[in-house]
């Protein structure tokens, strides 16, 4: 198997890699360089545990291979607190409690990130559908969705007074 | 997924000599083919991705229809505006492929080629009327979306032949269509049944044209002409309807699974072939969907 230097930005910043051709970008992000925030639930895209979102695209990472990151920019879960200050999201988390063992969360706070980079102001039913492709298997998830709600009130509060 | 090599061709005629290559498989989004090589399902020896061919996933308009790029993902048709309001039945199909992650890739040429009895944007191009653009080493070919499935994961395309894109037809004034499929939940599930119906009306509503398909009650996606012909001439009425449910029936050749026994999946086909009809009507004649 051959593999290929692959030059991409990751959080902002550009990395470069060696890329297998049947390698997934998850293992890339895991493996090559070292950014284990992205789990690996189910690696057929059905959990949403590996969820990164590239050139603004909400994807699973493990059904991405990794010489496809080529000149993308791509963002993960290590790239969401700014200098240890963290996002909205990740504080509504930790206030609603709306994680036990922790395994999705890195998925889902990216999955939410990216429905409210495009959407400030979801309806509850358009939060619940948007992550319907990321699996819990230990909260259920009310508090997940009623965390995602309120991180949306912060930020258009956040955005009002800025 | 060790010994694969991947390559990422800038042009057709690229794409089509590393098709050439003995194990080259194509790839658009890779939410069927990546998940089938880690199931072991199949072991290509080279993956051709097609997305770097410049316009190979874009939506463009031309000649009064649409363009639609054989790797253009769910999400991007979604967002297409245009696309939306002309073709409701089959940005709805496309959609409903997956989480939303999976429609950040997924594609309607992997749709098709993947060529699963129960994939959910084949009737709605089939019921559209839909042409594919195929590439070979001889040129360009044309051909209807009902003729590319074969049977469960088989195509009529040649091994060396790249699918480009799909063009839909330039929709007459009163014209919509509508997907709708069973699932025995809300979200991120496989068809029971998936059924598309097209039309267009006169100025008084009577129905002009129809074409009605259904999915994941045969070995392929079905273009069921005598349940099209059902409506055409009518005004949406009970003995129509009717007409259009048994056409479907008679058309569907299910097998029992643990998703639907064949009976079941017969019965719901017909249904939901109906229910489509009435809100492909309802969208043509300009009610909110």
């Amino acid at each position: 198997m051959s593999r290929t230097v692959v030059r991409a930005t990751v959080n902002g910043e550009p990395v470069e890699f060696l890329g297998g051709g049947g390698q997934s970008l998850l293992d890339a992000l895991r493996d090559e360089l070292r950014l284990t925030g992205s789990k690996e639930g189910c690696g057929t895209g059905d959990c949403g545990a590996c969820s990164v979102i590239v050139d603004g695209r909400l994807v699973c990472a493990c059904l991405m291979l990794a010489p496809e990151a080529e000149g993308k920019r791509i963002e993960t879960i290590e790239g969401m607190a700014d200098n240890g200050h963290l996002h909205p999201l990740q504080h509504q988390f930790l206030e609603h409690a709306a994680l036990q063992c922790g395994f999705c969360t890195p998925g889902l706070l990216m999955a939410s990130k990216a429905l409210l980079d495009r959407n400030p102001d979801p309806t509850e039913t358009e939060v619940r559908y948007w992550l319907a492709g990321n699996m819990c298997r230990c909260t259920g998830y009310d508090k997940v969705v009623r965390a995602v709600m309120d991180a949306a009130a912060d930020l258009r509060q956040a955005e009002k007074t800025a | 997924m060790s010994g694969v090599d991947y390559v990422s061709p800038t042009s057709i005629p690229d794409a089509l000599k590393a098709l050439q290559t003995d194990g080259a498989r194509l790839m658009a989004g890779g939410t069927d083919l990546l998940v089938q090589m880690r199931g072991g399902r199949t072991k290509p020896k080279l993956i051709v991705d097609l997305k770097r061919i410049p316009g190979i996933a874009d939506i463009r308009e031309e000649d009064g229809g649409f363009v639609i790029g054989a790797a253009a993902s769910g999400a991007s048709i979604g967002e297409h505006e245009g696309l939306r309001s002309a073709w409701p039945g089959v940005v709805e199909a496309a959609n409903l492929i997956g989480s939303t992650q999976v429609q950040g890739r997924a594609s309607l040429g992997g749709n098709l080629c993947n060529a699963s009895p129960a994939a959910d944007s084949v009737p709605a191009l089939i019921a559209a009327g839909a042409i594919c653009v195929i590439a070979g080493p001889n040129g360009q070919r044309e051909a209807p979306v009902e003729t590319i499935q074969s049977e469960p994961g088989k195509t009529t395309l040649a091994r060396d032949e790249v699918l480009v894109a799909f063009r839909l037809p330039m929709r007459p004034a009163r014209s919509s269509d509508a997907y709708l499929r069973l699932i025995p939940r809300t979200e991120m599930d496989i068809a029971v049944v998936g059924a598309d119906v097209s039309v267009t009306l006169d100025a008084a509503g009577k129905c002009t044209a129809a074409r009605v398909s259904v999915g994941a009650v045969a070995p392929t996606a079905l273009l069921v002409e005598a349940a099209g012909a059902a409506l055409i001439g009518s005004s949406f009425d009970e003995d129509a309807l009717t007409k259009l449910e048994a056409a479907v029936a008679a058309a569907a050749k299910p097998i029992s699974d643990k998703r639907g026994t064949a009976d079941y999946r017969t019965r719901v086909a017909a249904v939901l072939a109906r229910r489509a009809a009435l809100i492909a009507r309802d969208r043509a004649l300009g009610a909110k969907a």
